[in-house]
């Protein structure tokens, strides 16, 4: 008879196990693929489980964990932005040049430039997101080009050269580390990330950030402005490369105008490897976290297993790929779960 | 009775066809002869487009079968339907825009030498098809620089390079000047002095005599009528699609009481060379607009809201000019819009039900900017409630929502908003009969509030029993306006094909 007519389903409760099913499609999920990971290198590559290492570790993941909160607000709208390894680079010199100008007292110096540093980010980024939005045009193509205006810059900016010198001060706050493990860099990432979790979860600004990559025509047609959002979400991403420009500084006390290079590729990866959909609506900053953990852990484990060099990449890139496999997986689970 | 046509190339014997909360087509029979020109009528959603779909390989018949030529036809894509012998020209072309006419003509065997194109062997061949339909361009030219009217020139060459028997024309005239519909009759002419059989759908009921030797109505998808057009006046086919009993009056409900103007329309210009519209609708009233799919109802409505560019007029609500350049303006000066379209622009469908009711109006449920979670839940439980969404939960993801709890949800977010006049197109398409019940019920729920509803639909027995006032479309026209007590079916039919019938005068 008439099959398709009946098939009215009304929607049931979830069980215990759907609701664990889903939860470990969130966040858990590339939580315990991180543990995992520890688990396995901590058991085989020596060294790996030690105070030292981990203090490595946040070191090494300060920068791109912050680039990489920025990144999930521009991929949770649809979006992408490639230019923030060069914003980094202009920052960077931005920062050291107003640092080292002697009319300066240390303190004068060190507010000044963080302030210059994460303004020009914030403003070069809102003007990818201008030009996106006035000009109807992919992110992907104006933030390459960003990628290049501000490479550019960077070097126009130091005359081509490495800045050093910086305040005292400065480099000491850099060299900070509490209980033992816990760099001051790896703190100010942590901050972003909280901030940036608040604002995703708790705001009306958060609200729109996934509504938009949801659905944008219905956003619109609900009586919004997803442009003046879209504009936003680069605009924080500027920000977050300006910040990052600061860590940058403070980890190797230099500004160079060819710092950050490929650097946008490895947030992108972070955001993806902690679950944030590529075509926007899905995702979390927590995952992305998650996601900077992973590869960076990945990366020191393999070294003190005594792996190639040139072994390196090639497990990473796999990681990558498999990350995007699952999470392909997960949307179609999801749905049957839904559906059930 | 359809009378046995002695040699048939298309048979349908009991063809019927499902899709979900829809039956499209109910036990249709019937039989096209051997070199006509077969003309299909009936009313928007008599199920036209599913019959023509089924001949060229997009569906398959759930019941029946279809014999083409004597021999059982049931081709499982358009592909395989153009090798049977039946080339569907539908109403909307999308033709391979970066290649060129030739390339286009020929892509199903295209000429090889080698296993690479022939390039010489196919434009000559394309140049003699072209030339045999009337196309005067070279097959080198990019199909992206022809017009609609050429396009289906080449489409017509196209079934004419594989010796199609039979062509079917979906509304072909639609976007057509008079000039141009000359000259396709004129081709269609000459294709059947050649022997090809055509099966013709159009609104435009003046044209069909010319092109026609027999015709077959649908209403409700099934089939009414097959018989030689002659004799048949335009009044009694009209009648013939409209048909049905008018029973459906008993169910209105709208005993609000009418006053003052909610949303005022004056001279509003959907594109800056399309006719000037005015309509008005009163506190407390529900006013339907009729008109045939693609007679710019959904256009007008959405240039009222602000939705695509803007348009020229004045609109006021509540006796005062607004200006409208956007929705954000429209939701401002309260204004809604139902979507035709509820998954692509109405709902984001994998948030959940609390964030799409909530989305319209985020500042009452937030203070400093933030969300204020049990607010935002508690508001959306009670709107589930009032409306009677079915959903275990509020964070339940709309996606597994039926049709008409999904209707339900859009409907859900403008309450949430409060707005004064609320506009709604299609709102029942693709929802079973209970669902339909209750939102018509809201729509008198909303009138009785002193708010003023705009209805477009496409269903006319729903508009007849729901609305005080039908304005109807006619080629983008204000073609009359009607008030309930002279509600008559066939006189809204009749508006709604005013401006078409007249297009071929001039």
């Amino acid at each position: 008879m008439s099959g398709n007519i009946e098939k009215m389903t009304e929607a049931k409760a979830p069980s215990v196990w759907d609701k664990l099913i889903r939860i470990s499609m969130k966040e858990a999920g590339v939580t315990i693929a991180l543990v995992l990971i520890l688990i396995f290198f901590s058991l085989t590559a020596p060294y790996f489980a030690t105070p030292e290492n981990f203090l490595k570790i946040f070191v090494q993941i300060a920068i791109n964990t912050v680039l990489a909160a920025g990144m999930t607000f521009v991929i949770l709208t649809g979006g992408i932005d490639l230019s923030v390894g060069s914003l980094l680079a202009l920052c960077t010199v931005i920062g050291a040049t107003i640092m080292i100008d002697p009319r300066l007292s240390p303190w004068q110096a060190i507010v000044l430039a963080s302030i210059a540093s994460m303004g020009a980010g914030a403003v070069l980024g809102a003007i990818n997101g201008w030009i996106c939005e006035k000009w109807k045009l992919p992110s992907f193509i104006v933030t390459l080009g960003m990628l290049n205006v501000a490479s550019g810059l960077a070097r126009v900016v130091s005359d081509n050269s490495t800045i050093t010198g910086l305040p005292q001060p400065f480099v000491d706050f850099g060299n900070l580390i509490f209980w033992g493990v816990l760099p001051s860099i790896f703190l100010i990432a942590i901050v972003v990330v909280l901030i940036g979790w608040f604002v995703l979860r708790y705001t009306v600004f958060g609200r729109f950030v996934f509504a938009i990559g949801t659905n944008e025509e219905a956003v619109r047609l609900s009586g919004h402005e997803p442009k003046k959002y879209k504009i936003a979400v680069f605009t924080i991403s500027g920000l977050t490369a300006g910040i990052a420009a600061m860590v940058y500084l403070l980890r190797l006390n230099v500004g160079s105008p060819v710092a950050g290079i490929g650097y946008e590729l490895n947030a992108i990866a972070a955001v993806i490897i902690g679950g944030t959909s590529l075509s926007g609506g899905k995702g979390s900053i927590v995952g992305t976290l998650v996601g900077a953990c992973i590869l960076q852990v990945l990366s020191t484990g393999l070294q003190l297993l005594g792996a190639d060099d040139n072994i390196k990449p090639i497990v990473i890139g796999a990681v990558i790929v498999l990350a995007v496999i699952l999470d392909s997986y997960r949307g179609r689970l999801m749905r049957i779960l839904e559906s059930r | 009775m359809p009378e046995t046509i002695d040699d048939a190339i298309l048979k349908l014997e009991g063809i019927g066809k499902r899709f979900p909360g829809v039956v499209a087509l109910k036990d249709v029979s019937m039989e096209i002869g051997r070199g006509k020109g077969h003309i299909l009528l009936g009313e928007n959603g008599a199920g036209k487009s599913t019959l023509i779909n089924l001949l060229g390989g997009v569906f398959k018949p759930d019941d029946g079968r279809i014999l083409f030529d004597g021999k059982a036809y049931h081709p499982s894509s358009p592909l395989e339907a153009f090798k049977a012998g039946i080339r569907v020209i539908h109403q909307e072309l999308h033709p391979l825009s970066n290649l060129s006419v030739a390339e286009n003509l020929l892509f199903e065997h295209l000429p090889r030498r080698y296993g690479l194109v022939n390039y010489k062997q196919m434009n000559a061949r394309a140049a003699e098809l072209l030339a045999e339909v009337g196309l005067n361009v070279a097959p080198t030219t990019l199909a992206s620089s022809l017009s609609v009217a050429q396009l289906q020139l080449l489409e017509i060459a196209k079934a004419l390079s594989n010796e199609s028997k039979l062509l079917v024309l979906d509304e072909p005239t639609a976007t057509l000047t008079s000039k141009e519909v000359d000259r396709l009759f004129g081709i269609l002419k000459r294709l059947k002095a050649r022997g090809v059989t055509t099966l013709y759908i159009s609104h435009r009921l003046e044209e069909i005599f010319e092109v026609g030797d027999d015709v077959t109505i649908l209403r409700d998808g099934q089939h009414v009528i097959t018989r030689p057009l002659e004799g048949l006046g335009i009044p009694k086919i009209v009648e013939l699609m409209v048909g049905r009993e008018l029973a459906q009056h008993d169910a209105f409900r709208g005993d609000s009481t009418i006053s003052g103007e909610a949303l005022g329309v004056s001279g509003l210009k959907v594109t800056s060379h399309s006719p000037d519209l005015s309509f008005s609708v009163a506190k407390g009233e529900i006013v339907g607009i009729a008109g045939l799919v693609g007679s710019g109802r959904t256009e007008a409505v959405r240039a009222i809201f602000g939705a695509d560019a803007k348009a020229e007029g004045e609109i006021r609500i509540d006796g005062k000019p607004v200006e409208i350049a956007s929705p954000k303006d429209a939701v401002t000066a309260g204004l809604c819009l139902a979507t035709e379209d509820r998954k692509i622009q109405g709902l984001m469908l994998d948030m959940s039900c609390a964030q799409n009711t909530t989305i319209t109006d985020l500042a009452r449920v937030s203070r400093n900017g933030l969300i204020l979670r049990k607010m935002e839940d508690d508001s959306s439980r009670q709107l589930v409630r009032e409306l009677r969404i079915k959903t275990p939960s509020v964070h339940q993801a709309v996606r597994t929502f039926s049709g008409g709890n999904q209707q339900k949800v859009v409907i859900a977010k403008w309450l949430f908003r409060g707005p004064k006049v609320l506009i709604f197109d299609e709102p029942t398409r693709g929802i079973d009969v209970g669902a339909k019940a209750e939102i018509y019920e809201l729509l008198w729920k909303f009138a009785a509030e002193g708010k003023g509803v705009l209805v477009v639909s496409s269903d006319l027995p729903e508009l007849m029993s729901i609305c005080h006032r039908i304005i109807v479309f006619s080629d983008g026209k204000i073609a009359g306006e009607i008030a309930r007590e002279k509600f008559d079916e066939s006189r809204i039919l009749s508006l709604a094909y005013k401006e078409y019938s007249r297009v071929r005068q001039h």
